[in-house]
């Protein structure tokens, strides 16, 4: 069958406005769903699960919250590892005090966290862009490092300076902890994902959506329609945040199972999700699946994958070999294709329309 | 060249029922304006009717652009006063002015370049639609009524722009004649009753600029939509405008009708550069 949308007509408005309004890609969305959800954890093992699917999840998440700060809204964002971070602590300062209440509603709770910091840090995007911006959410990134390490009520005064990620269950499965299957914690992490890039997506698609991107456009224009530019940046800010704070819970919960915060929540991790965004593609969500199935996945790939086809490297030169390739793409992408991968795909899809009669 | 002529001829069906021009709706007094050394305006006033087109004209770098900035709030003036709808203004934002009802498009098109025709118009109805970030995330309910209410809006103005084959297309790839019709669109959406256009003709062939003309009186007559308009096509100018205000050099040198305008000697020595 050829993709494409003859003989497929919207009559109504609402049917025009769905988010895949090509039948072609409604029966590509819902197989991929069936695999995720299915045919991963009935044939994956739990290797594949937990170092490539778990963290190609949670990658993506924290992804979409930066992509909607900087590609939806043309803000960019040095802090998104503090800010995970920031959902990381709130999770595990919760479910301390209230063990009783569900881990998953704690997890998704912590984003109110970080988006209210987030929006304290994002208070001078009215006034400064570009660069200036970048170094303001770094000094946020550093301020909130210095705080999880010199609070110790944060990690609840620990010998070790580190989160414990305690057992927490779900119809009395374990779902975090030693005891919790990579497949569990897997189809937890899937659901929340599932869940949040449904909301993303109907955020980007209406009013609010629309806003962010005329002010990334054109801020002035956006004025005259009547768009206040502290209010919307400070909605992609509080959003974005929430996003990367839930990611950052994820992180802890289902796939470190803890850890200290330096390690994980630094300015690296910044960098690598803002490599997400750029490769996967600004201001798209099926990029923002792809930059960080790409990046997540390519130091699985260099270590186990080519040692496997019989290239044999060490460790130390997949990690090296990860940085040259992920440094190098960006540079081209950012040279020759400044929306990603997301937009190879979209032209692919564009010629797949026409395929196999070009004219 | 006669545009109006043209589109009448081509559209005498349509009866032409008299306008009505009505109350003083935007007044401004002994306005001055300048960035450090440069007087961009120089104690300017002039008032703008309810229901009329009003011209404003000069040759560049008179100010032209600098007024429509003071009067949607993207500059203060350092003097003077301005009284919208009876009411004397503050320095203000411009999305307030957006509110009280003013829109504009820009000398320089100023479009949301990574959004489609359709959603740079729908942006346009942004003051229009409540629903909050709640039923936003939800896209059911109220927010995807009021989305769906809005999108019926959009297509209107789509239509009434002919512009409905560019409808999904992202605007950064549109000629340039249709990115203006899109910025139209754009402030359309708004529901303007003071419609701010600097140089909607600029850089237009001339079937381009009868489209948009036809469009501006269309919008004007049929809407009741007042309009002021910055444009260096004299042609253009003297058919479409009830009313004229000439700048040079920040200062006002002429005010009137098309007719007295013509025959002012200030105006013809400043088109014609005579030695001030
Ligand atoms: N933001 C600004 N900063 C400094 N000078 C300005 C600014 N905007 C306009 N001007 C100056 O004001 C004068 C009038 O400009 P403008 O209103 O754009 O003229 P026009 O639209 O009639 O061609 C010019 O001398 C211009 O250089
Ligand atoms: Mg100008």
């Amino acid at each position: 069958m050829f993709y494409r949308e003859n003989g497929q007509f919207n009559t109504t408005y609402a049917e025009d406005m769905a988010v895949f309004p090509i039948r072609q890609d409604r029966i590509g969305l819902a197989l991929i769903l069936g695999v995720a959800a299915i045919g991963v954890p009935l044939f994956g093992n739990s290797f594949f699960i937990s170092s490539v699917m778990i963290p190609f999840l949670v990658y993506s998440l924290a992804t979409i919250g930066l992509n909607i700060l900087t590609g939806y809204t043309g803000l960019i964002s040095l802090g998104t590892g503090a800010f995970m971070g920031v959902g990381a602590f709130a999770c595990f300062k919760l479910t301390t005090a209230f063990p009783n209440v569900n881990i998953i509603f704690w997890i998704l709770a912590s984003g109110f966290f970080s988006a209210a910091i987030g929006m304290l840090f994002g208070l001078p995007s009215l006034r400064v862009k570009g660069f200036y911006l970048a170094v303001t959410t770094l000094a946020a990134q550093f301020f909130l490092q210095w705080c999880f390490i010199r609070i110790p009520w944060l990690y609840n005064d620990s010998a070790s300076g580190a989160i414990e990620v305690a057992r927490r269950t779900l119809f009395g499965f374990p779902i975090t902890g030693a005891q919790a299957s990579a497949q569990t914690r897997y189809l937890v992490l899937l659901g929340i994902v599932v869940f949040m890039t449904w909301i993303a997506s109907n955020i980007v698609h209406g009013r609010i959506g629309r806003s962010w991107m005329a002010v990334r456009d054109m801020d002035i224009a956006a004025e005259l329609m009547g768009i206040r530019l502290l209010p919307t940046k400070l909605t992609a800010f509080a959003v974005s945040s929430f996003y990367a704070g839930v990611a950052g819970a994820c992180m802890m919960f289902l796939w470190y199972g803890g850890g200290e915060a330096n390690d994980v929540f630094n300015i690296n991790q910044s960098f690598n999700i803002l490599f997400m965004v750029i490769l996967g593609g600004l201001g798209s969500l099926v990029g923002s699946f792809m930059g960080a199935a790409f990046i997540s996945s390519l130091p699985t790939i260099f270590k186990f994958g080519l040692p496997a086809i019989g290239i044999n490297i060490g460790g130390a030169t997949a990690e090296h070999l990860t940085f040259m390739v992920v440094g190098a793409l960006i540079v081209i992408f950012l040279i020759a294709e400044p929306h990603g991968l997301a937009r190879l795909w979209q032209i692919t899809k564009e010629k797949l329309r026409l395929w196999p009669f070009p004219h | 060249m006669n545009v109006v002529a043209d589109i009448i001829a081509l559209d005498n069906a349509q009866p032409t029922a008299p306008r009505r021009i009505g109350e003083v709706m935007l007044k401004l007094d002994n306005v001055s304006l300048s960035f450090g050394g440069v007087k961009a305006i120089r104690d300017v006033s002039f008032d703008v009717r309810r229901g009329e087109i009003r011209a404003i004209i000069g040759p560049n770098g008179a100010g032209k652009t600098s007024m429509l900035n003071v009067i949607n709030g993207f500059y203060h003036p350092q003097q003077g006063v301005i009284t919208f709808k009876g009411e004397q203004r503050s320095a203000m934002r411009p999305y307030v002015a957006a509110s009280q009802g003013i829109a504009r498009t820009f000398q320089n098109v100023a479009l949301f370049k990574g959004m489609s025709t359709l959603d740079n118009i729908m942006t346009g109805r942004t003051m229009k639609m409540k629903r909050g970030l709640f039923w936003q995330a939800l896209r059911h309910g109220p927010a995807m009524a009021e989305e769906i209410e809005h999108r019926a809006v959009a297509e209107r103005i789509i239509d009434f722009l002919e512009i409905a084959h560019i409808r999904k297309t992202p605007v950064g790839r549109l000629p340039y004649g249709l990115q203006k019709r899109v910025e139209l669109g754009r402030a359309l959406a708004t529901e303007p009753e003071l419609l701010l256009l600097d140089e909607p003709m600029a850089g237009m062939n001339l079937e381009e600029k009868q489209d948009m003309s036809r469009f501006i009186l269309t919008v004007n007559d049929t809407f009741g939509t007042t309009i002021a308009l910055i444009e260096h096509d004299m042609g253009v100018v003297m058919d479409l405008s009830d009313r004229i205000v000439v700048l040079d050099y920040g200062q006002k040198i002429a005010d009137g009708t098309p007719a007295e305008v013509k025959a002012d000697q200030k105006v013809i020595d400043a088109y014609l550069g005579v030695a001030h």
